[in-house]
């Protein structure tokens, strides 16, 4: 899958757990720019991104993007 | 089942018209998601969950001080959940010998519960049971072993569901039974476990939320007490009018195995208390064939308090059923293997509860199972003869509709009533009326059986039950009243409830004459009433002006110097 078409879903996914519309991502995105994407809200994220494609993250993995970018990393190698 | 995402959004609507209810929520391990899940649960049970939930790992300190937060919150319900992983760290780190470490570990939940109980005797409990972990140190051996963790966790919650019998007031939420119903890898998610200190997989946090909402409805006196069958496919296999009874399918055999364990399951909800009636599109003199004559039949005609089996519509006659054992819809459920006629229903009978049967009927069951659909928060010998006085209740119908004038219908009934104090052998059943009776409640006061005993003793209360027992048969405890003195001169109505299967009895009237009596006896002067509004207790908006009190202020009084006895047709046993 390409890296643009997992971003576009990843961003929908952010619109459907964080309930924002107007949410854009880019690779350069972090978690203190989109509102509400808290620590809580990023497990949350996390497993929704993980029953959308299908896949498991493992524990490190969870805890070390630093951006948009790092994450949408992780699930391109693993689809 | 709404998926946590779903539960979440609910907490953003507007919650401020429905029943608010105090919750407290401590636990051992990161409860934030379980928190928004079980508000989000109680938003669709219609609640509004006021729920307060402790910083991480503070059970024990906000239970035993006390000048903690918890305690100034005064909630009416305290959830506990202490984890599984909790316990094994604690297993880890043991001192004693790992044999008593259960034993030990009830104690710390004896001692919580009895600072909660002593802080606020009416609090409500629940406390979460421990899922399984098998750490695999012994293999299967562990089961031969009374130090292992695993035999050790098994005994716990063995050891907590025998406290929890001597305890009304302590509630257990059976995680472990969800665990088992949805497996292990679903219930808990390592990484998110690591990375959050939650134990409870978001998958099934739904789960978790609707089996603890499910207590908290049943306390506040909303279950269901009714099954409503279908026959054909549902109860038996096969279309009994076309396949005749030699061979509709039942018993040993093939898919007939599965009909058997369905009624089975049937037979054991009746014997708990369950209303079980029958709706079914048959003639009906076929639809009773095999109640009567076929041998694998585990359900039998007097298992079924209301037979309705005709060619009307389902929606007509479900609700001659409801108007036959006048409880609310929202406390019935039907099972019917159409999806057609389970449409018609629900789109008839909203709040009717219309579980979507798989098409397998091998499946029913175990997609039954999870539903929960049957939770309660109490169970007496009574309730297992209810379905015979919903029987009695339709034969007398039977009779009304041959009398003309209702005073000779209630004569020709022989009512007799049997009033007395609360005592002993009466208490729990009282109690529980307490805790059910939704309709014909003026106050809606619940008391539990340690306030009723409390009650009971005092010299400012006056207690009275009443039993109805008529030409069918007996109706048990059906009536309470507690009355309280407010002055020498004036005694206050705090509790009048009655059970909705004996209205239009006159036992208002007979109940009247028996409390004005005593009270004049007494020397009072006057009986003041109050009425509560609630969602469903209309009925008795008009209840004591109708029986001849005058409206005072919010209040109702009935001066006993000009008290006319009422018209009764039931004598004092």
């Amino acid at each position: 899958m390409e890296r643009l078409q997992i971003i576009a879903q990843v961003t929908d996914i952010f619109k459907d757990v964080l309930d924002n519309d107007d949410i854009t991502l880019t690779d350069a995105t972090t978690a203190k720019e989109v509102d509400d994407w808290d620590s809580l809200n990023h497990i949350q994220l996390v497993v929704a991104i993980e029953k959308h494609f299908n896949i498991r993250f493992t524990a490190k993995e969870i805890h070390s993007w630093q951006n948009v970018g790092e994450l949408v990393d992780s699930v391109a190698g693993k689809v | 089942m709404k998926d946590f995402a779903n539960l979440k959004r609910n907490l953003k609507k507007d919650a401020s018209a429905l029943k608010p209810i105090k919750v407290a929520l401590l636990g051992d391990i990161a409860t934030q998601f379980l928190s928004v899940a079980i508000r989000g649960v109680g938003y669709e049970h219609g609640y509004n969950l006021q729920l307060w939930e402790a910083d991480f790992n503070q059970v024990e300190r906000q239970v035993f001080d006390p000048a903690s937060e918890l305690h100034a919150y005064d909630a009416e319900v305290i959830i506990i959940f202490r984890s599984s992983h909790k316990l094994l760290g604690k297993y880890n780190k043991y001192k004693g010998n790992p044999t008593s470490f259960a034993a030990d570990e009830l104690n710390g939940i004896k001692s919580i519960y009895d600072t909660l109980a002593s802080v606020n005797p009416k609090v409500k409990v629940i406390y979460y049971n421990y899922a399984e972990i098998d750490d695999s140190v012994f293999g299967n051996y562990a089961n031969k072993v009374a130090a292992s963790f695993l035999f050790q966790l098994r005994k716990l919650n063995f050891l907590l569901m025998e406290y929890a019998t001597e305890v009304p007031n302590l509630h257990v939420c059976d995680l472990s039974s969800v665990q088992n119903q949805v497996g292990k890898a679903t219930f808990f998610q390592p990484s998110v476990y690591i990375n959050s200190e939650m134990v409870l997989s978001i998958e099934v946090l739904p789960a978790i939320a609707y089996k603890t909402q499910g207590i908290i409805s049943a306390l506040q006196g909303k279950f269901n007490k009714c099954l409503i069958l279908d026959l054909d496919n549902t109860t038996w296999g096969g279309i009994i009018g076309d396949d005749g009874i030699e061979n509709i399918q039942i018993g040993a055999l093939g898919i007939g195995k599965a009909f058997s364990e369905f009624q089975y399951w049937v037979k054991k909800l009746k014997q708990r208390g369950i209303i079980v009636a029958v709706c079914s599109k048959n003639t009906e003199s076929i639809a009773r064939e095999p109640f009567e004559k076929h041998p694998d039949m585990v359900l039998k005609l007097d298992d079924i308090a209301v037979f309705v089996a005709n060619w009307e519509n389902k929606v007509d006659n479900i609700r001659k059923i409801q108007g036959i054992l006048n409880i609310g819809f929202d406390s019935m459920v039907f099972l019917d293997d159409n999806p057609f006629e389970r449409n018609m229903v629900r789109e008839g009978i909203p709040q009717l509860t219309v579980p979507e049967l798989p098409e397998d009927p091998a499946e029913y069951l175990e997609y039954l199972y999870p539903l929960n659909l049957f939770e309660t928060v109490s169970f007496t010998n009574d309730d297992a003869e209810r379905t015979r006085q919903y029987q009695v209740e339709a034969q007398r119908a039977t009779l009304f509709e041959k009398f003309t004038n209702e005073d000779d219908f209630l004569q020709n009934l022989a009512m007799v009533s049997v009033v007395e104090p609360f005592t002993r052998f009466n208490t729990p059943r009282v109690a529980q009326l307490s805790q059910r009776s939704n309709q014909f409640n003026l106050r809606t006061v619940r008391y539990t059986e340690a306030d009723l005993e409390a009650l009971a003793a005092s010299a400012d209360y006056h207690t009275f039950s009443f039993t109805l027992e008529d030409k069918f048969g007996n109706n048990g405890l059906i009536c309470v009243l507690i009355l309280q003195q407010e002055s020498p001169d004036v005694l206050f109505i705090d509790t009048w409830l009655m059970s909705c299967r004996v209205l239009k009895r006159g036992m208002e009237n007979f109940t009247l004459n028996t409390i004005a009596n005593f009270a004049q006896e007494k020397g009072y002067k006057y009986l003041k009433g109050e009425y509560i509004a609630t969602a469903k207790n209309a009925m008795v908006e008009q209840h004591y002006g109708k029986l001849g009190f005058e409206p005072d202020g919010a209040y109702w009084l009935l001066n006993l110097a000009q008290y006319q006895p009422q018209k009764a047709f039931i004598d004092k046993k």
